[in-house]
Protein backbone atom coordinates (compact mmCIF):
# COMPACT_ATOMS: atom_id res chain seq x y z
CA UNK A 1 0.00 0.00 0.00
CA UNK A 2 1.45 3.35 -0.86
CA UNK A 3 1.52 6.13 2.21
CA UNK A 4 0.69 9.50 1.95
CA UNK A 5 3.64 11.78 2.89
CA UNK A 6 1.92 12.85 5.80
CA UNK A 7 1.58 9.65 7.22
CA UNK A 8 5.16 8.86 6.18
CA UNK A 9 6.31 11.91 7.67
CA UNK A 10 4.30 11.09 11.18
CA UNK A 11 5.64 7.73 11.12
CA UNK A 12 9.36 8.64 10.26
CA UNK A 13 9.10 11.61 13.04
CA UNK A 14 6.14 10.75 15.30
CA UNK A 15 5.58 14.13 17.64
CA UNK A 16 4.66 13.96 21.15
CA UNK A 17 6.50 10.24 22.09
CA UNK A 18 6.32 9.43 25.79
CA UNK A 19 4.39 9.36 29.01
CA UNK A 20 2.98 11.70 31.25
CA UNK A 21 2.55 10.90 34.79
CA UNK A 22 -0.86 9.06 35.13
CA UNK A 23 -1.61 9.25 38.51
CA UNK A 24 -1.13 13.20 38.45
CA UNK A 25 -4.58 14.82 39.06
CA UNK A 26 -4.18 16.95 35.69
CA UNK A 27 -2.93 14.38 33.62
CA UNK A 28 -5.79 12.55 31.60
CA UNK A 29 -5.09 9.18 29.93
CA UNK A 30 -6.87 7.33 27.33
CA UNK A 31 -6.26 3.84 26.44
CA UNK A 32 -8.06 2.32 23.25
CA UNK A 33 -7.52 -0.81 21.02
CA UNK A 34 -6.59 -4.34 21.65
CA UNK A 35 -3.51 -6.22 21.00
CA UNK A 36 -5.36 -9.11 19.12
CA UNK A 37 -6.83 -6.53 16.86
CA UNK A 38 -3.20 -4.78 16.06
CA UNK A 39 -3.85 -1.48 17.33
CA UNK A 40 -3.74 0.28 20.96
CA UNK A 41 -3.15 3.58 20.99
CA UNK A 42 -2.54 5.57 24.64
CA UNK A 43 -3.34 9.07 24.50
CA UNK A 44 -2.89 11.61 27.40
CA UNK A 45 -3.13 15.36 28.11
CA UNK A 46 -2.08 17.29 31.07
CA UNK A 47 -4.03 20.16 31.20
CA UNK A 48 -3.50 23.44 33.14
CA UNK A 49 -5.65 23.91 35.85
CA UNK A 50 -5.93 27.78 35.31
CA UNK A 51 -7.13 27.92 32.06
CA UNK A 52 -8.23 24.67 31.30
CA UNK A 53 -5.73 24.35 28.39
CA UNK A 54 -4.46 21.93 27.30
CA UNK A 55 -0.71 22.36 28.20
CA UNK A 56 0.82 18.66 27.00
CA UNK A 57 -0.20 15.88 25.10
CA UNK A 58 2.06 12.31 24.31
CA UNK A 59 1.01 9.01 22.94
CA UNK A 60 2.58 6.03 22.37
CA UNK A 61 0.72 3.52 19.69
CA UNK A 62 1.14 -0.20 19.02
CA UNK A 63 -0.13 -0.30 15.36
CA UNK A 64 0.19 0.54 11.74
CA UNK A 65 1.77 3.32 10.18
CA UNK A 66 -1.52 5.11 9.86
CA UNK A 67 -2.38 4.24 13.70
CA UNK A 68 0.82 5.80 14.70
CA UNK A 69 0.34 8.95 12.17
CA UNK A 70 -3.19 9.24 13.60
CA UNK A 71 -2.28 9.41 17.32
CA UNK A 72 1.00 11.58 16.88
CA UNK A 73 -1.41 14.10 14.56
CA UNK A 74 -3.88 13.94 17.39
CA UNK A 75 -1.32 14.67 19.71
CA UNK A 76 -0.11 17.56 17.75
CA UNK A 77 -3.31 19.39 17.24
CA UNK A 78 -4.40 19.13 20.98
CA UNK A 79 -1.82 20.89 22.20
CA UNK A 80 -3.38 24.55 23.20
CA UNK A 81 -6.51 23.38 22.69
CA UNK A 82 -9.38 23.84 25.46
CA UNK A 83 -10.55 20.56 26.40
CA UNK A 84 -13.88 21.63 25.00
CA UNK A 85 -12.27 22.41 21.61
CA UNK A 86 -10.60 19.11 22.00
CA UNK A 87 -13.69 17.44 21.78
CA UNK A 88 -14.55 18.79 18.61
CA UNK A 89 -11.59 17.13 16.71
CA UNK A 90 -13.11 14.59 14.45
CA UNK A 91 -11.69 11.68 13.19
CA UNK A 92 -12.66 12.67 9.51
CA UNK A 93 -10.18 15.54 10.16
CA UNK A 94 -7.95 13.08 10.68
CA UNK A 95 -8.50 10.92 7.91
CA UNK A 96 -8.30 14.17 5.27
CA UNK A 97 -5.25 15.41 7.03
CA UNK A 98 -3.51 12.65 6.62
CA UNK A 99 -5.27 10.87 3.21
CA UNK A 100 -5.95 7.95 4.72
CA UNK A 101 -7.85 5.00 2.24
CA UNK A 102 -10.57 3.35 3.47
CA UNK A 103 -9.24 0.35 5.15
CA UNK A 104 -7.28 2.58 7.23
CA UNK A 105 -10.15 4.92 8.43
CA UNK A 106 -10.42 2.74 11.99
CA UNK A 107 -7.06 3.83 12.60
CA UNK A 108 -8.48 7.75 12.78
CA UNK A 109 -11.68 6.31 14.53
CA UNK A 110 -8.99 5.55 17.18
CA UNK A 111 -7.32 7.96 18.01
CA UNK A 112 -10.73 10.25 18.24
CA UNK A 113 -11.84 7.42 21.27
CA UNK A 114 -8.24 8.09 22.28
CA UNK A 115 -8.93 12.01 23.17
CA UNK A 116 -12.05 11.64 24.21
CA UNK A 117 -11.04 8.39 26.57
CA UNK A 118 -8.30 10.82 27.65
CA UNK A 119 -10.62 13.64 28.08
CA UNK A 120 -13.25 11.69 30.37
CA UNK A 121 -10.40 10.12 32.18
CA UNK A 122 -9.44 13.83 33.05
CA UNK A 123 -12.61 14.93 33.81
CA UNK A 124 -13.45 12.17 36.12
CA UNK A 125 -10.04 13.35 38.56
CA UNK A 126 -11.41 16.59 38.20
CA UNK A 127 -14.89 15.48 39.17
CA UNK A 128 -13.45 13.45 42.37
CA UNK A 129 -11.26 16.09 42.87
CA UNK A 130 -13.70 18.98 43.27
CA UNK A 131 -16.12 17.07 45.50
CA UNK A 132 -13.16 16.02 47.64
CA UNK A 133 -11.82 19.95 48.01
CA UNK A 134 -15.60 21.28 49.01
CA UNK A 135 -15.34 18.23 51.93
CA UNK A 136 -11.93 19.55 53.40
CA UNK A 137 -13.71 23.49 53.07
CA UNK A 138 -16.46 22.64 54.70
CA UNK B 1 24.54 -3.51 -2.97
CA UNK B 2 21.47 -2.69 -4.89
CA UNK B 3 17.48 -1.87 -2.66
CA UNK B 4 15.06 -2.60 -2.62
CA UNK B 5 16.33 -6.25 -1.29
CA UNK B 6 13.81 -9.42 -2.12
CA UNK B 7 14.01 -11.93 1.17
CA UNK B 8 10.16 -12.89 -0.28
CA UNK B 9 11.91 -15.92 -2.00
CA UNK B 10 8.25 -18.19 -0.29
CA UNK B 11 6.28 -16.21 -2.82
CA UNK B 12 8.08 -16.18 -5.64
CA UNK B 13 11.60 -16.27 -7.15
CA UNK B 14 13.50 -14.40 -10.28
CA UNK B 15 13.92 -16.33 -13.12
CA UNK B 16 17.28 -17.86 -13.20
CA UNK B 17 19.15 -16.23 -16.11
CA UNK B 18 20.04 -20.08 -16.95
CA UNK B 19 16.66 -20.79 -16.84
CA UNK B 20 15.48 -18.17 -19.09
CA UNK B 21 18.42 -18.91 -21.64
CA UNK B 22 17.24 -22.26 -22.19
CA UNK B 23 13.34 -21.00 -22.36
CA UNK B 24 13.98 -18.04 -24.95
CA UNK B 25 14.57 -20.58 -28.29
CA UNK B 26 11.02 -21.97 -27.39
CA UNK B 27 9.03 -19.04 -28.31
CA UNK B 28 9.98 -17.50 -31.66
CA UNK B 29 12.56 -21.01 -33.48
CA UNK B 30 10.94 -24.04 -31.72
CA UNK B 31 7.23 -22.94 -31.27
CA UNK B 32 5.72 -26.08 -32.38
CA UNK B 33 3.03 -27.90 -30.53
CA UNK B 34 4.29 -30.83 -28.98
CA UNK B 35 1.21 -32.73 -29.63
CA UNK B 36 1.32 -32.39 -33.53
CA UNK B 37 2.87 -35.49 -34.21
CA UNK B 38 3.79 -35.20 -38.39
CA UNK B 39 6.07 -32.94 -38.75
CA UNK B 40 9.74 -31.38 -37.32
CA UNK B 41 8.00 -28.76 -35.15
CA UNK B 42 5.94 -30.81 -33.17
CA UNK B 43 8.87 -33.07 -32.75
CA UNK B 44 11.30 -30.31 -31.67
CA UNK B 45 8.58 -29.23 -29.25
CA UNK B 46 7.76 -32.64 -27.73
CA UNK B 47 11.57 -33.75 -27.42
CA UNK B 48 11.94 -30.69 -25.06
CA UNK B 49 9.18 -31.28 -23.29
CA UNK B 50 9.83 -35.14 -22.72
CA UNK B 51 13.91 -33.85 -21.43
CA UNK B 52 12.29 -31.42 -19.11
CA UNK B 53 10.00 -34.21 -17.39
CA UNK B 54 12.85 -36.46 -16.95
CA UNK B 55 14.73 -33.21 -15.52
CA UNK B 56 11.45 -32.91 -13.33
CA UNK B 57 11.35 -36.45 -12.15
CA UNK B 58 15.28 -36.75 -11.78
CA UNK B 59 14.70 -33.77 -8.87
CA UNK B 60 12.30 -35.77 -6.96
CA UNK B 61 13.23 -39.85 -7.85
CA UNK B 62 10.45 -40.37 -9.85
CA UNK B 63 10.11 -41.49 -13.66
CA UNK B 64 9.74 -39.13 -16.57
CA UNK B 65 5.84 -40.41 -16.99
CA UNK B 66 4.91 -40.06 -13.96
CA UNK B 67 4.95 -36.07 -14.86
CA UNK B 68 1.89 -34.30 -15.84
CA UNK B 69 2.36 -30.73 -16.63
CA UNK B 70 -0.44 -27.99 -15.11
CA UNK B 71 -0.18 -24.24 -14.87
CA UNK B 72 0.85 -24.35 -11.80
CA UNK B 73 0.67 -25.28 -8.39
CA UNK B 74 -2.90 -24.19 -7.48
CA UNK B 75 -4.03 -26.21 -10.79
CA UNK B 76 -1.97 -29.48 -9.40
CA UNK B 77 -3.41 -29.30 -6.08
CA UNK B 78 -7.08 -28.67 -7.65
CA UNK B 79 -6.87 -31.97 -9.88
CA UNK B 80 -5.38 -33.85 -7.47
CA UNK B 81 -7.57 -33.43 -4.90
CA UNK B 82 -11.01 -32.98 -6.57
CA UNK B 83 -9.61 -35.86 -9.57
CA UNK B 84 -9.11 -38.39 -6.67
CA UNK B 85 -12.03 -37.46 -4.94
CA UNK B 86 -14.04 -38.17 -7.85
CA UNK B 87 -12.17 -41.33 -9.15
CA UNK B 88 -12.58 -43.06 -5.40
CA UNK B 89 -15.70 -41.91 -4.54
CA UNK B 90 -17.04 -44.63 -4.75
CA UNK B 91 -14.88 -46.36 -2.32
CA UNK B 92 -15.29 -43.65 0.37
CA UNK B 93 -15.99 -40.13 1.05
CA UNK B 94 -13.26 -38.98 3.73
CA UNK B 95 -10.11 -37.07 2.95
CA UNK B 96 -7.52 -35.69 5.57
CA UNK B 97 -5.88 -32.77 5.50
CA UNK B 98 -4.37 -30.04 7.98
CA UNK B 99 -5.02 -26.88 9.27
CA UNK B 100 -1.96 -25.11 7.78
CA UNK B 101 -2.69 -26.09 4.22
CA UNK B 102 -1.99 -23.67 1.64
CA UNK B 103 -5.54 -22.11 0.38
CA UNK B 104 -5.56 -24.18 -2.78
CA UNK B 105 -5.85 -27.01 -1.17
CA UNK B 106 -7.90 -26.22 2.08
CA UNK B 107 -10.22 -24.75 -0.28
CA UNK B 108 -10.64 -27.27 -2.55
CA UNK B 109 -11.17 -29.75 0.60
CA UNK B 110 -13.94 -27.16 1.68
CA UNK B 111 -15.61 -27.12 -1.80
CA UNK B 112 -15.33 -31.03 -1.97
CA UNK B 113 -17.68 -30.48 1.48
CA UNK B 114 -20.42 -28.94 0.08
CA UNK B 115 -20.52 -32.01 -2.92
CA UNK B 116 -20.95 -34.72 0.36
CA UNK B 117 -17.66 -35.34 1.06
CA UNK B 118 -16.51 -35.37 4.66
CA UNK B 119 -13.10 -33.69 5.47
CA UNK B 120 -10.91 -34.27 8.73
CA UNK B 121 -8.70 -30.71 8.99
CA UNK B 122 -5.76 -32.16 11.11
CA UNK B 123 -4.36 -29.22 14.08
CA UNK B 124 -0.79 -29.13 14.25
CA UNK B 125 1.56 -28.76 17.23
CA UNK B 126 2.78 -25.39 18.58
CA UNK B 127 5.98 -26.22 16.77
CA UNK B 128 3.55 -26.75 13.35
CA UNK B 129 3.91 -30.27 12.79
CA UNK B 130 0.81 -32.51 12.61
CA UNK B 131 0.70 -35.33 15.22
CA UNK B 132 1.07 -39.10 13.69
CA UNK B 133 -0.96 -40.71 16.21
CA UNK B 134 -3.57 -38.24 15.74
CA UNK B 135 -3.43 -38.90 11.84
CA UNK B 136 -3.56 -42.63 12.43
CA UNK B 137 -6.50 -42.29 14.37
CA UNK B 138 -8.48 -40.17 12.24
CA UNK B 139 -8.19 -43.00 9.28
CA UNK B 140 -11.35 -44.62 8.85
CA UNK B 141 -12.47 -47.12 5.87
CA UNK B 142 -13.75 -44.19 4.52
CA UNK B 143 -10.51 -42.49 3.50
CA UNK B 144 -9.51 -42.10 0.23
CA UNK B 145 -7.13 -39.63 0.45
CA UNK B 146 -4.36 -37.56 3.11
CA UNK B 147 -3.09 -34.50 1.34
CA UNK B 148 -0.55 -32.70 3.64
CA UNK B 149 2.13 -30.23 2.34
CA UNK B 150 5.67 -31.03 2.82
CA UNK B 151 6.89 -27.86 3.39
CA UNK B 152 4.87 -24.97 4.87
CA UNK B 153 4.71 -21.56 2.47
CA UNK B 154 4.53 -19.34 5.65
CA UNK B 155 6.57 -20.86 8.61
CA UNK B 156 8.41 -22.81 6.60
CA UNK B 157 8.49 -25.77 8.32
CA UNK B 158 8.70 -29.68 6.84
CA UNK B 159 5.95 -31.94 8.00
CA UNK B 160 7.29 -35.26 8.93
CA UNK B 161 6.49 -36.56 5.17
CA UNK B 162 7.81 -40.43 4.63
CA UNK B 163 6.32 -41.08 8.17
CA UNK B 164 3.13 -39.99 6.83
CA UNK B 165 3.54 -41.53 3.78
CA UNK B 166 4.11 -44.79 5.52
CA UNK B 167 0.85 -45.22 7.22
CA UNK B 168 -0.62 -43.81 4.37
CA UNK B 169 0.75 -47.24 2.50
CA UNK B 170 0.00 -48.67 5.12
CA UNK B 171 -3.83 -48.21 5.27
CA UNK B 172 -4.02 -48.11 1.83
CA UNK B 173 -4.98 -44.54 1.52
CA UNK B 174 -4.11 -42.33 -1.34
CA UNK B 175 -1.13 -39.57 -0.24
CA UNK B 176 -1.05 -36.36 -1.79
CA UNK B 177 1.12 -33.88 -1.15
CA UNK B 178 1.91 -30.00 -1.74
CA UNK B 179 5.58 -29.79 -2.59
CA UNK B 180 5.69 -26.59 -3.54
CA UNK B 181 8.00 -25.05 -1.35
CA UNK B 182 10.02 -28.19 -0.87
CA UNK B 183 10.74 -30.02 -4.01
CA UNK B 184 14.00 -28.21 -5.34
CA UNK B 185 14.87 -26.76 -1.93
CA UNK B 186 15.31 -30.11 0.35
CA UNK B 187 16.01 -33.78 -1.02
CA UNK B 188 12.54 -35.17 -2.03
CA UNK B 189 11.83 -38.75 -2.54
CA UNK B 190 8.90 -39.99 -3.89
CA UNK B 191 9.45 -43.62 -2.92
CA UNK B 192 10.84 -42.99 0.44
CA UNK B 193 8.64 -41.20 1.00
CA UNK B 194 5.67 -43.31 -0.56
CA UNK B 195 4.29 -40.26 -1.79
CA UNK B 196 1.66 -40.95 -4.66
CA UNK B 197 0.89 -37.29 -5.69
CA UNK B 198 2.95 -34.32 -5.50
CA UNK B 199 1.91 -30.72 -6.28
CA UNK B 200 5.01 -28.82 -8.08
CA UNK B 201 5.18 -24.95 -9.48
CA UNK B 202 8.42 -23.73 -11.52
CA UNK B 203 8.30 -20.35 -9.91
CA UNK B 204 8.97 -21.25 -6.57
CA UNK B 205 12.57 -22.87 -7.79
CA UNK B 206 13.66 -20.04 -10.20
CA UNK B 207 11.62 -21.01 -12.86
CA UNK B 208 8.33 -19.26 -14.86
CA UNK B 209 5.19 -18.07 -13.67
CA UNK B 210 2.47 -20.15 -15.22
CA UNK B 211 3.75 -23.33 -14.88
CA UNK B 212 4.10 -26.24 -12.48
CA UNK B 213 3.53 -29.77 -12.64
CA UNK B 214 1.35 -33.25 -10.77
CA UNK B 215 3.32 -36.10 -9.75
CA UNK B 216 1.35 -38.68 -10.37
CA UNK B 217 2.24 -42.51 -9.25
CA UNK B 218 2.22 -44.98 -11.95
CA UNK B 219 3.07 -48.26 -9.85
CA UNK B 220 2.77 -49.87 -6.64
CA UNK B 221 0.09 -48.16 -6.61
CA UNK B 222 -0.86 -47.19 -9.63
CA UNK B 223 -3.14 -43.71 -9.25
CA UNK B 224 -6.11 -43.24 -11.38
CA UNK B 225 -7.50 -38.99 -11.22
CA UNK B 226 -10.88 -38.16 -13.02
CA UNK B 227 -9.57 -35.19 -14.89
CA UNK B 228 -11.13 -31.65 -14.48
CA UNK B 229 -10.51 -29.95 -17.94
CA UNK B 230 -12.06 -31.77 -21.39
CA UNK B 231 -10.47 -31.60 -24.44
CA UNK B 232 -7.74 -32.89 -26.15
CA UNK B 233 -6.87 -35.79 -23.83
CA UNK B 234 -2.98 -34.35 -23.44
CA UNK B 235 -1.04 -35.51 -20.40
CA UNK B 236 -2.85 -39.42 -20.59
CA UNK B 237 -5.81 -37.67 -20.64
CA UNK B 238 -5.70 -36.43 -17.16
CA UNK B 239 -4.79 -33.00 -18.04
CA UNK B 240 -6.28 -31.30 -21.29
CA UNK B 241 -4.63 -28.33 -23.10
CA UNK B 242 -1.29 -27.08 -25.51
CA UNK B 243 1.22 -27.35 -23.55
CA UNK B 244 3.16 -24.19 -22.29
CA UNK B 245 6.47 -25.52 -24.35
CA UNK B 246 8.73 -22.85 -22.86
CA UNK B 247 7.35 -22.37 -19.39
CA UNK B 248 7.77 -26.49 -19.41
CA UNK B 249 11.50 -26.16 -20.83
CA UNK B 250 12.17 -23.45 -17.97
CA UNK B 251 10.47 -25.68 -15.18
CA UNK B 252 12.95 -28.25 -16.73
CA UNK B 253 15.78 -26.44 -16.51
CA UNK B 254 15.48 -24.76 -13.25
CA UNK B 255 14.59 -28.25 -11.74
CA UNK B 256 17.85 -29.53 -13.10
CA UNK B 257 20.47 -26.25 -11.69
CA UNK B 258 18.03 -27.11 -8.16
CA UNK B 259 19.06 -30.59 -8.21
CA UNK B 260 22.80 -29.96 -9.39
CA UNK B 261 23.02 -27.29 -6.66
CA UNK B 262 21.48 -27.87 -3.78
CA UNK B 263 24.21 -29.52 -1.41
CA UNK B 264 25.79 -26.49 -1.75
CA UNK B 265 23.08 -23.96 -2.07
CA UNK B 266 21.11 -25.23 0.87
CA UNK B 267 24.38 -24.87 2.96
CA UNK B 268 24.67 -21.43 1.86
CA UNK B 269 21.25 -20.35 2.42
CA UNK B 270 20.82 -21.89 6.20
CA UNK B 271 24.68 -19.90 7.03
CA UNK B 272 22.28 -17.01 5.90
CA UNK B 273 19.26 -17.42 7.56
CA UNK B 274 21.13 -18.76 10.72
CA UNK B 275 23.02 -15.26 10.87
CA UNK B 276 19.99 -13.72 10.53
CA UNK B 277 18.57 -15.14 13.32
CA UNK B 278 21.56 -14.99 15.31
CA UNK B 279 21.69 -11.32 15.10
CA UNK B 280 18.38 -10.41 15.69
CA UNK B 281 18.06 -12.88 18.50
CA UNK B 282 21.65 -11.18 20.16
CA UNK B 283 20.33 -7.76 19.23
CA UNK B 284 17.12 -7.54 20.30
CA UNK B 285 15.15 -8.85 23.58
CA UNK B 286 12.01 -10.62 23.07
CA UNK B 287 11.98 -12.31 19.65
CA UNK B 288 10.41 -15.36 19.04
CA UNK B 289 10.51 -17.93 16.58
CA UNK B 290 7.60 -19.51 14.79
CA UNK B 291 7.42 -22.73 14.10
CA UNK B 292 10.14 -26.04 14.73
CA UNK B 293 13.91 -24.65 14.52
CA UNK B 294 14.56 -28.43 13.79
CA UNK B 295 12.64 -29.28 11.06
CA UNK B 296 12.32 -26.56 8.65
CA UNK B 297 13.35 -25.19 5.07
CA UNK B 298 17.22 -24.08 4.63
CA UNK B 299 16.16 -21.04 3.48
CA UNK B 300 13.21 -19.85 5.92
CA UNK B 301 12.84 -17.92 9.29
CA UNK B 302 9.67 -16.34 10.82
CA UNK B 303 9.85 -14.78 13.91
CA UNK B 304 7.88 -12.24 15.74
CA UNK B 305 9.07 -8.99 17.75
CA UNK B 306 7.02 -8.81 20.21
CA UNK B 307 5.05 -5.58 20.85
CA UNK B 308 5.45 -4.40 17.29
CA UNK B 309 2.80 -4.63 14.70
CA UNK B 310 4.23 -5.98 11.17
CA UNK B 311 2.57 -3.67 8.82
CA UNK B 312 4.44 -0.67 11.05
CA UNK B 313 7.41 -2.79 11.09
CA UNK B 314 7.47 -2.97 6.93
CA UNK B 315 7.11 0.22 6.70
CA UNK B 316 10.22 0.97 8.61
CA UNK B 317 12.33 -1.55 6.54
CA UNK B 318 10.26 -0.22 2.91
CA UNK B 319 13.44 -0.94 0.82
CA UNK B 320 13.44 -4.70 2.16
CA UNK B 321 10.11 -6.83 0.42
CA UNK B 322 9.24 -9.51 3.34
CA UNK B 323 5.76 -10.61 4.18
CA UNK B 324 4.05 -10.15 7.90
CA UNK B 325 1.67 -12.11 9.07
CA UNK B 326 -0.59 -9.65 10.13
CA UNK B 327 -3.51 -8.46 8.53
CA UNK B 328 -3.72 -4.52 9.31
CA UNK B 329 -4.06 -4.30 5.09
CA UNK B 330 -7.27 -6.55 5.12
CA UNK B 331 -10.88 -5.94 5.90
CA UNK B 332 -10.78 -8.70 8.65
CA UNK B 333 -7.86 -7.73 10.88
CA UNK B 334 -7.63 -11.72 11.21
CA UNK B 335 -3.90 -12.69 11.42
CA UNK B 336 -2.18 -15.40 9.60
CA UNK B 337 -4.36 -18.59 10.10
CA UNK B 338 -1.58 -20.92 10.05
CA UNK B 339 0.22 -18.59 12.97
CA UNK B 340 -2.97 -18.97 14.62
CA UNK B 341 -3.07 -22.73 14.12
CA UNK B 342 0.08 -22.80 16.13
CA UNK B 343 -1.67 -21.74 19.18
CA UNK B 344 0.01 -18.15 18.79
CA UNK B 345 -2.22 -15.08 20.15
CA UNK B 346 -3.30 -12.41 17.53
CA UNK B 347 -1.16 -9.72 19.26
CA UNK B 348 1.72 -11.98 18.54
CA UNK B 349 0.92 -13.58 15.23
CA UNK B 350 0.33 -9.70 14.03
CA UNK B 351 3.98 -9.10 14.68
CA UNK B 352 5.28 -11.61 12.58
CA UNK B 353 7.75 -11.39 9.61
CA UNK B 354 8.45 -14.01 7.09
CA UNK B 355 11.76 -14.01 5.40
CA UNK B 356 12.79 -16.13 2.31
CA UNK B 357 16.17 -16.09 1.78
CA UNK B 358 16.92 -16.96 -2.42
CA UNK B 359 19.46 -18.10 -4.65
CA UNK B 360 20.45 -14.42 -5.73
CA UNK B 361 20.81 -13.18 -1.94
CA UNK B 362 24.27 -11.69 -0.59
CA UNK B 363 25.47 -12.09 2.78
CA UNK B 364 25.63 -8.15 2.81
CA UNK B 365 21.86 -7.92 2.01
CA UNK B 366 21.50 -9.99 5.08
CA UNK B 367 23.39 -7.95 7.39
CA UNK B 368 21.90 -4.28 5.83
CA UNK B 369 18.34 -6.27 6.76
CA UNK B 370 19.53 -7.22 10.43
CA UNK B 371 20.47 -3.83 10.89
CA UNK B 372 17.79 -2.17 9.57
CA UNK B 373 15.60 -4.31 11.39
CA UNK B 374 16.94 -4.37 14.95
CA UNK B 375 16.90 -0.21 14.54
CA UNK B 376 13.41 -0.02 13.12
CA UNK B 377 11.82 -2.69 16.49
CA UNK B 378 13.83 -0.26 18.84
CA UNK B 379 12.26 2.72 17.43
CA UNK B 380 9.01 0.96 17.06
CA UNK B 381 9.34 -0.27 20.82
CA UNK B 382 9.88 2.97 22.04
CA UNK B 383 6.03 4.28 20.50
CA UNK B 384 5.11 0.98 21.98
CA UNK B 385 2.43 1.18 24.96
CA UNK B 386 2.42 -2.56 25.21
CA UNK B 387 6.61 -2.47 25.56
CA UNK B 388 6.31 -0.44 28.09
CA UNK B 389 3.57 -2.14 30.10
CA UNK B 390 5.70 -4.77 29.75
CA UNK B 391 8.70 -3.43 31.42
CA UNK B 392 6.94 -2.14 34.13
CA UNK B 393 5.68 -5.74 34.76
CA UNK B 394 2.05 -6.02 33.47
CA UNK B 395 0.71 -8.99 32.28
CA UNK B 396 -0.78 -7.88 29.13
CA UNK B 397 -3.12 -10.72 29.12
CA UNK B 398 -4.76 -10.21 31.70
CA UNK B 399 -5.34 -6.30 30.80
CA UNK B 400 -9.00 -5.52 30.39
CA UNK B 401 -8.71 -3.66 26.87
CA UNK B 402 -11.11 -1.41 25.32
CA UNK B 403 -12.62 -2.74 22.31
CA UNK B 404 -15.44 -0.68 19.74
Amino acid sequence: MAYSDKVLDHYNNPRNVGSLDKSSPDVGTGMVGAPECGDVMKLQIKVNDANGIIEEAKFKTFGCGSAIASSSLATEWLKGKTVDEALSIKNTDIVNELSLPPVKIHCSVLAEDAIKAAISDYRAKQAQRTPAAEQTVS
Amino acid sequence: MKTPIYLDNHATTPVDPRVLDAMLPYFTQNFGNAASRNHEFGWVAEQAVDKARKQIADLIGASAREIIFTSGATESDNLAIKGIAEMYAEKGNHIITAATEHKAVLDTCKKLEKHGFRVTYLPVRGDGLIDLDMLKESITDKTILVTIMYANNEIGVVQPIAEIGKICRERGVIFHTDGVQAVGKVPVDVNRDNIDLMSMSAHKMYGPKGVGALYVRRKAPRVQLTAQMDGGGHERGMRSGTLNVPGIVGMGEACELCRKDMPEESKRLQYLRDKLRNRLETELDEVYLNGSWEHRLPNSLNVSFAYVEGESLLMGINDVAVSSGSACTSATLEPSYVLKALGLGDDIAHSSIRFGIGRFNTEEEIDYVADKLVNVVRKLRELSPLYEMAKEGIDLSKVEWARD
